[in-house]
């Protein structure tokens, strides 16, 4: 256990945690972008910066990004110094030239206050490279996405740009996506993203699109569940469920 | 042959330094890439044909021979360093060097010099001042200001062979390194004072110990053969021309941390540097320096080659870890440092080829005699790739300390054309300009940090007044914008931005104001940005303004190019009063935008003129001038 301060508070954290879960678990606002406690930080929005400093530093600070640096006794952090507000503001306003359609950049800039105008990007992008769907579909196994090309020509793509080969269509990429940058067109009977047509498994009480046959696939094979276990809905599974449980209270 | 105790190592290079001293006349004919280009290889097998037809006795392996006799020899080295005037023939023990020879050329050599022992005048270096031809190598101005040790057999032994290292002395440190005890082997290198030499400059003996002191089952040894500098070659030249050394240096530090696998990391574009490393390993591995039981010791340690694809951010600590595993070359904050938390999450020593290849001597001659070589705080001495408007062009390394000034002025030659000095580059891309005020400084890490630059690996570009110092960061920041990895967004966008605003004011669009905001950004990204690519990004434009900020300030209140570079805002006139209608310009002229007749006046038709600045390069009564 040590002990950190953050703004003039004293708080209690534990050995390897990161300066933004001991914020965060005691309420303290740090602004992220590219964070997500189910996932490992990759520090590349830089909206978490803080100031750091040490009582046996000799009065010399330095900016670092809360969401990865991991606390020691007697750290010293400011959320809202000069530096860090200058930083984030730089940040949001860089942001806001790159894809001012994303709603997200345009709210926390609303929220911030836009200073500096820089050239616009006008290709339409709202992808803001937070890497959450890249980190999310390595985390489930799939690896179908990356990174790809360097500078501002950064994307997220399928490798080669061809159609995705390992993507299942599960469609957790598009769902985690803070801006709605990633395309994902359901019908009825398929699910088409990266460039790819899944078709559905559709729910045997209700007919709904259940998961697509790929991703069922994939799931059963890794995940050693029952065949049978997609074949109602959640929601059928449920209410099937609750009928059960009613009758047996009768 | 595998040797299994270092008593026979110690014999093998006895009898080979013994049958090395026999040679009567040693051809050292550079092979380094720039010789290559300009037909090094060509000459290097008319010389061989020649004393075959001549029936000299001419070996090109160092073979056993005779009590009596006084065998010829000829090989390819790794780069002597003055490729400007390649390819090169140098001769021992006459210390006679042969410029810009071609094979009929090299044929003349073996009739005149070999078989009649004279000297050819018209090969010779020739001085640009005085006119006069040198014959000894070390006369030549180039060469007198230099002191080797990361160079010492690169451009003097074969480059290919593993005998011609033994023979001069290679491998005897690490017979010597296996006496002693890892700490001792890390005190000596502690004690050297050695600072990396990939730009970080951090103590590598403190970086060993470090590694030591770390938690792991597993420790890594990498050399970081990247080099992603442009106008750099140094570590290139040190691959391909001493492999034999990088490795030495290499074993040596596992044995001081205790690792069992080394990486090498080369790009792929320095194919002739892979396919000699990997020569150079697999000789190794059958002499038994590489490979289980290490010269019959416990120490096991084998290297491997790591291809990358050429990424400048791939040379970055962390990037290129990533890379060697396999993933995307994308550095990652380093809040824990690589040397406890590494390649696959090991300890990890990670130097510079550079690096390595000054740790056999110092293991040889002692920590000591390092540290008494250069400054207080850099000691030994630095390779640099010297490049741009200055005389004499190529690899050089002098002792840290030099100032500046001897470095452009004596191995350099001074200034193209005698034209003004207005800048020295050092550090690569992300490195600052110099300019006249600091030419006394020394090379030392701390002193180039102190005045905006830094040391980075060694590119060091001079400047003459003909270089816009926008247009140079300018150009810095679209290779960086190019190069960052484009993960954080202070680094991805924040250098798109600062190009930008330079772009802007080489058109003449800058606006009053905007000094403020290249500055302001620029500072933010310094402190902001993931890695050092980002964080180091800035340095053209602050160092550019810092010591140049009246040329920012014509290009944007006064929309005026001093330097006569930036197209859009710049007009090439003849002034009438120095134009002495030689027509040079306008046989230069590609769009044939001058008029004009035999000593008469010429003119710039400025509807056809591109602004390409052919004319004023060729004009030797600087007639041609810009507003
Ligand atoms: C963007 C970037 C590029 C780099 N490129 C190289 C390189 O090409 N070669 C190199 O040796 N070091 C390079 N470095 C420095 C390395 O990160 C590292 O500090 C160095 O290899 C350590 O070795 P040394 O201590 O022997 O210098 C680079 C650093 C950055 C930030
Ligand atoms: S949240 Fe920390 S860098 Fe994005
Ligand atoms: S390549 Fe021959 S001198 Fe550099």
């Amino acid at each position: 256990m040590t002990q950190i301060l953050i703004d003039n508070r004293k708080f209690n954290a534990e050995e390897g945690e990161t300066i933004l879960e001991v914020a965060r678990r005691n309420q303290i606002d740090i602004p992220t972008l590219c964070h997500h406690e189910a996932l490992e930080a990759v520090g590349a929005c830089r909206l978490c910066t803080v100031e750091i400093t040490g009582e046996d530093w000799n009065g010399s600070t330095k900016l670092v990004s809360a969401c990865l640096y991991p606390v020691e006794e007697g750290l010293i952090v400011q959320t809202r110094s000069e530096g860090v507000l200058r930083l984030r503001q730089t940040v949001l306003d860089l942001l806001m030239a790159r894809c001012p359609e994303s709603t997200v950049i345009r709210d926390l800039a609303t929220q911030h206050g836009q200073v500096t105008e820089y050239q616009q990007f006008t290709d339409g992008s709202k992808c803001i490279m937070c890497y959450l769907c890249v980190r999310a579909c390595a985390k489930l196994g799939c690896h179908a996405i990356s990174a790809v090309n360097r500078g501002t020509l950064k994307e997220v793509a399928p490798p080669f740009h061809e159609h995705a080969e390992s993507c299942v269509g599960c469609g957790t990429c598009a769902t985690i996506c803070p801006t709605g940058h990633i395309e994902m067109v359901d019908t009825a009977e398929t699910r088409t993203i990266w460039k790819r047509e899944f078709e559905f498994v559709t729910c045997k009480v209700c007919g709904e699109p259940l998961i697509t046959k790929a991703y069922r696939d994939y799931a059963l094979e890794n995940r050693r569940l029952p065949n049978d276990y997609y074949t109602v809905c959640s929601a059928c599974k449920k209410s099937e469920l609750s009928g059960h449980f009613a009758r047996l209270s009768l | 042959m595998r040797f299994t105790t270092p008593t026979e190592l110690a014999d093998k290079s006895a009898t080979l330094a013994s049958t090395d001293r026999k040679i009567k006349k040693r051809v050292l004919v550079c092979s380094g890439t720039g010789c290559a280009a300009l037909g090094a290889f060509e000459v290097f097998d008319a010389l061989v044909e020649a004393a075959d037809g001549a029936k000299l006795d001419l070996q090109i392996e160092l073979a056993p021979c005779a009590d009596h006799a006084e065998p010829l020899y000829a090989t390819k080295t790794g780069c002597q360093g003055f490729c400007q005037v390649g390819p090169l023939v140098h001769i021992q023990p006459d210390d006679i060097l042969y410029t810009k020879v071609t094979p009929k050329k090299a044929r003349e050599i073996v009739e005149q010099t070999l078989q009649q022992g004279k000297v050819i005048d018209k090969l010779l270096y020739k001085n640009p001042e005085t006119g006069e031809r040198i014959a000894e190598r070390s006369k030549i101005p180039f060469y007198q200001n230099q002191t080797t040790i990361a160079l010492e057999g690169c451009g003097r032994v074969a480059a290919e062979s593993l005998d011609a290292y033994l023979a001069a002395g290679g491998f005897a440190p690490l017979a010597k390194a296996l006496t002693l005890t890892p700490e001792a082997i890390i005190g000596e290198v502690v004690e050297s004072g050695l600072r990396g030499r990939g730009g970080g400059g951090f103590a590598t003996g403190r970086k060993w110990r470090s590694c030591v002191a770390a938690e792991g089952d597993e420790r890594f040894v990498i050399c970081n053969g990247d080099e992603g500098d442009p106008g750099a070659f140094m570590d290139c030249c040190i691959m391909e021309g001493d492999p034999y050394r990088v490795l030495e240096g290499m074993i040596i530090c596992a044995l001081a941390v205790g690792a069992k696998r080394g990486f090498i990391y080369v790009r792929n574009e320095y194919p002739r540097a892979v396919s000699r490393l990997q020569a150079a390993i697999d000789a190794c591995r059958a002499a038994g320096l590489l490979g289980d039981n290490i010269l019959g010791s416990d120490l096991d340690f084998d290297i491997r080659i790591s291809r990358g694809g050429g990424a400048f951010v791939c040379g970055e600590s962390s990037a290129l870890m990533r890379s060697i595993e396999g993933n995307v070359g994308e550095p990652r904050a380093k809040y824990v440092r690589s040397v406890a938390k590494g390649l696959y999450d090991k300890p990890t020593v990670l130097n510079n080829v550079e690096t390595f290849a000054c740790v056999p001597a110092i293991i040889r001659e002692r920590g000591k005699w390092f540290r008494q070589l250069g400054t207080e705080g850099s000691a030994g001495t630095k390779a640099f790739c010297l490049v741009g408007k200055v005389v004499n062009t190529g690899l050089i390394e002098v002792p840290m300390g030099t100032p500046l000034r001897d470095v452009v002025f004596g191995v350099g030659g001074g200034i193209i054309n005698d034209r003004p000095f207005k800048a020295v580059q050092t550090g690569g891309p992300s490195g600052g300009c110099l300019s006249e005020e600091h030419l006394d400084l020394p090379v030392d890490f701390d002193a180039l940090t102190a005045a905006g630059s830094m040391m980075g690996s060694g590119g060091m570009i001079v400047m003459d007044d003909h270089t816009c110092m926008v247009d140079v960061a300018r150009y810095f920041l679209k290779f960086l914008l190019e190069e960052s990895c484009g993960k954080c967004v202070p680094c991805r966008e924040g250098i798109f931005q600062l190009h930008a605003m330079l772009d802007a004011f080489a058109k003449g669009e800058g606006k009053t104001g905007d000094l403020a905001k290249l500055e302001r950004l620029a500072e933010d990204v310094q402190v902001g940005a993931l890695c050092g690519l980002g964080k180091s990004a800035p340095n053209p434009v602050l160092s550019t303004l810092r010591n140049f900020r009246d040329e920012y300030e014509a290009h944007i209140e006064r929309k005026k190019c001093p330097a006569g570079v930036c197209q859009a805002i710049t007009t090439f006139l003849i002034d009438a009063e120095k134009c002495t209608g030689c027509m040079l310009c306008i046989k230069a002229c590609p769009t044939e935008a001058i008029t004009g007749q035999k000593k008469k006046l010429h003119a710039i038709n400025q509807e056809l003129c591109t602004k390409c600045g052919a004319c004023r390069l060729v004009c030797k009564d600087d007639a041609v001038v810009t507003t």
